[in-house]
């Protein structure tokens, strides 16, 4: 009965909210008095094995998972904070944004370095890589470029084979790409020059990780750049079509991170939630699936927990930047 | 018995100490807080700088291109205001007063604002925020316009800046204030000890005792030194002259009384009459008794002046005491009265054989003078545990209460009536005992008698 009464009232509040979301489950063990509303860009399956051993140790708590992808997540949470109570997010520049902007609660956490958190409040729970996945098949018998240099002289060297067969994030609609772009932009002046090669040779955008690996496993195309290295590993189904290159002239490494609302309507069962994301993601051995935990041993990731996260969501800056990259990408 | 005299207020080194450390406390909670102040100020001049800094960075990334303005700031504009307390960070970009980009919640500081940085403290979100903001005038191809920068940070980590300050200085200061604390008791002692000095020497002084002073002393101690020298040396004058006094007018007395004796005793022998023959014997007694005093009177100054400049030999007790005896014997017999002496052999003194003689003297006086007719009065020589002469006789014995003060000068006892005396015996004995550092003990025998022994 009271499970009714719960799906009705999640039902209802569905359509109250009249969001069309990516991916939607609740998870939950025993009857839940509480039910958590996290807001995440993080496909479910890999925060699948978490949230499933949370609910069990609490069962008093219901976790609702919502999926949106990142800069909707920014949209949608700045709209109405006192709806959700955890965020997680793989943009850490809007993350951080919303923690620099009073969206986000202290939480109580002492295991991760000063490197993974920010303020208290923002808490990295992973380490990924952007990387250059590329079909093997259109290397064939060919040396796999190591480096994005490698990668402008093999698009160079044959022009007919990639015309069309190239795939990007649209970083105008994807925080995480918009994030990796300006990082990369910021390392060095390359980036412009394979982008400048990527879009004459015409390149597909695409909005999300997802689809541009099923795309590259079909051969619709044959090199994709800055996907997301996790998502890429965790495709065993295309593992053997597809092969992961992490350019070893500067890497490019984000982290993921997760913030309690500072209106959470369940402030206390968020802040466990983040603690038990943290702890288990955490010095551990990376498991079959999972994303890539924080290793408090190794150094920070190339992309830092620092206020300056938040110079290339300026307005001004966004703009200059949109353009120039338009102009790289789309001609 | 002087100390219930004297009117205390307060202690010197007391007042000294709390003045030095209330001086050392008031001084360290001033030290505190001109400390803290001052590195509050440096604190925010280093986080006021970096704000300059990242607000003319932004500000130089300001062009005008096509008509539009365009602020390519660097990554380091924000990467410079990263702090181990991850303060928050705001900011606005403005076009003549319009925002261009930023934070609505960040307005520019009213008035007008001038090139260089300006700094002013700002409430964003309920929270206190550092602000610099300036301006740059941009001339385009055909307009000009000015652009305004402002970049506001929270104060999280100059808080915690000043908070670990406050504790070092903190520290520091009660360091300060127990050092200061332990100087204020050493200088306290340094300063109060010279007058302890004098004090104690002053105080360790015998009664007599009115040499003036001739230790050194600091300045400030000079005139009460000196002014205690003038009145010691004044009262020594005057003690001196009235003792002189007090000799040559007993002297000049007795000499006239012994002529005067003289002639009563002639007159006794011719008048025949009873009654005249009583009032003739009458004079004769008065005339002894005032003769007497005036004998002891004068052995009393002559004790005073001696007792100051002792002359010590080392002398048999016994056979002085013997001596004596013997000299008193016929008075004695003429009272009735029988003088035992006792000894056990010699007995080693070191004294002024002329004191010890007149004191023994005025006490066997004094014993034969109040003992009954038909009595015996016994003087006894001991040398353990101390040399003593011990006197006992068998008459009423002192009055019980007020045993003390029969020593002092002119004190006689209650019981004395009837009895003619001038009350300087015990005291002449007394002065001679305390000359030798030795005592004088009035007691009563079990029987009644009285006891006096002067023991070395």
């Amino acid at each position: 009965m009271r499970y009714l009464v719960l799906l009705t009232f999640l039902f209802c509040a569905q359509i109250a909210n009249a969001q069309i979301w990516e991916d939607r489950r609740v998870f939950q063990s025993g009857e839940p008095a509480v039910s958590l509303r996290i807001i995440s860009s993080t496909d479910t399956a890999f925060l699948e094995p978490i949230i499933d051993e949370f609910v069990a140790l609490n069962p008093e708590v219901a976790v609702e998972y919502l999926v949106m992808g990142t800069a909707d997540i920014d949209g949608i949470f700045r709209a109405a904070p006192d709806t959700f109570d955890v965020v997680i997010s793989s943009a850490m520049d809007l993350q951080l944004k919303l923690v620099n902007d009073g969206f986000a609660a202290k939480v109580t956490e002492t295991v991760l370095p000063d490197w993974a958190k920010w303020r208290q409040s923002l808490f990295a729970f992973t380490v990924e890589p952007a990387a250059i996945v590329i079909n093997r098949a259109a290397f064939q018998g060919r040396d796999v470029p190591q480096t994005r240099q490698e990668l402008i002289k093999a698009l160079r060297d044959r022009p007919y084979f990639f015309a069309h067969n190239l795939g990007t994030y649209d970083v105008r609609r994807s925080g995480l790409g918009y994030l990796f772009a300006t990082q990369d932009a910021r390392a060095s002046e390359t980036y412009w020059r394979l982008m400048e090669v990527m879009g004459g040779l015409g390149t597909r955008l695409y909005c999300c990780s997802g689809e541009m690996l099923d795309d590259l496993a079909s051969g619709d195309i044959a090199v994709a750049y800055n996907v997301l290295g996790s998502y890429a590993e965790a495709r065993s189904d295309i593992a053997d079509k597809i092969q992961i290159i992490l350019p070893s002239d500067f890497p490019t490494t984000m982290m993921r991170t997760a913030m309690v609302s500072d209106h959470a309507p369940h402030p206390d069962a968020s802040a466990a939630f983040v603690r038990h994301l943290i702890a288990t993601q955490t010095n551990t051995a990376m498991t079959e699936g999972g994303l890539r935990p924080i290793d408090t041993g190794i150094t920070r990731p190339t992309i830092h927990l620092e206020p300056a996260l938040m110079t290339y969501l300026d307005r001004l800056k966004r703009r200059t930047f949109i353009k120039e990259w338009e102009n790289a990408i789309i001609q | 018995m002087m100390d219930d005299l004297v009117r205390v207020s307060g202690s010197l080194r007391r007042r000294l100490m709390i003045s030095l450390i209330s001086g050392a406390a008031i001084l360290s909670v001033l030290l505190f807080f001109v400390v803290r102040h001052y590195a509050a100020q440096i604190a925010q001049d280093s986080q006021d700088s970096i704000l300059r800094a990242s607000v003319s960075s932004i500000l130089d990334a300001a062009v005008i291109r096509d008509g539009q303005v365009e602020v390519d700031f660097p990554y380091a504009s924000f990467s410079m205001l990263d702090t181990d307390r991850d303060d928050r960070v705001f900011y606005g970009i403005y076009q003549d007063r319009r925002l261009l980009s930023g934070y609505a919640d960040l307005p520019l500081p009213a008035g007008r604002i001038a090139d260089e940085a300006q700094f002013s403290t700002a409430l964003v979100d309920g929270t206190v925020v550092r602000q610099a903001s300036a301006t740059r005038m941009l001339i385009g191809a055909s307009e000009r316009t000015r652009i305004a920068v402002t970049v506001a940070q929270t104060q999280d980590a100059l808080a915690g800046t000043l908070q670990d300050i406050s504790r070092t200085v903190a520290l520091f200061c009660a360091l300060f204030f127990g050092l200061v604390t332990a100087l204020s008791v050493v200088a306290a002692s340094a300063t109060i000890d010279p007058l302890s000095r004098l004090a104690t020497s002053v105080a360790r002084r015998g009664p007599q005792d009115l040499r003036p002073f001739e230790k050194q002393v600091p300045s400030e101690l000079v005139p009460l030194v000196s002014s205690l020298n003038r009145l010691m040396g004044r009262l020594d004058q005057s003690l001196t002259r009235s003792e002189d006094f007090i000799a040559e007018a007993a002297h000049r007395v007795r000499t006239p009384l012994a002529t005067v004796r003289t002639y009563a005793e002639s007159t006794l022998q011719r008048v025949s009459r009873q009654e005249n023959r009583d009032a003739l014997r009458a004079m004769v007694r008065a005339i002894d008794e005032s003769s007497r005093a005036a004998t002891q009177l004068l052995d009393h100054a002559m004790i005073t002046f001696r007792a100051d400049h002792l002359e010590r030999k080392d002398l048999d007790l016994g056979a002085l005491v013997e001596d004596l005896v013997m000299r008193l014997s016929p008075i004695a017999e003429m009272k009735d009265v029988d003088l035992v002496f006792e000894t056990q052999g010699p007995v080693a003194v070191s004294g002024d054989e002329i004191l010890i003689q007149n004191a023994i003297r005025n006490l066997i006086d004094n014993a034969l003078k109040y003992a009954p007719h038909e009595t015996v009065v016994t003087i006894r020589v001991e040398h353990a545990p101390r040399p003593a002469v011990s006197i006992i006789d068998q008459g009423p014995g002192f009055p019980t209460q007020d045993m003390d003060g029969l020593t002092v000068r002119f004190a006689r006892g209650d019981n004395a009536g009837g009895i003619i005396g001038s009350g300087l015996g015990l005291t002449i004995a007394k002065d001679v005992a305390v000359a030798h550092d030795g005592a004088l003990t009035l007691s009563n025998t079990e029987k009644g008698g009285a006891c006096v022994t002067l023991s070395f």
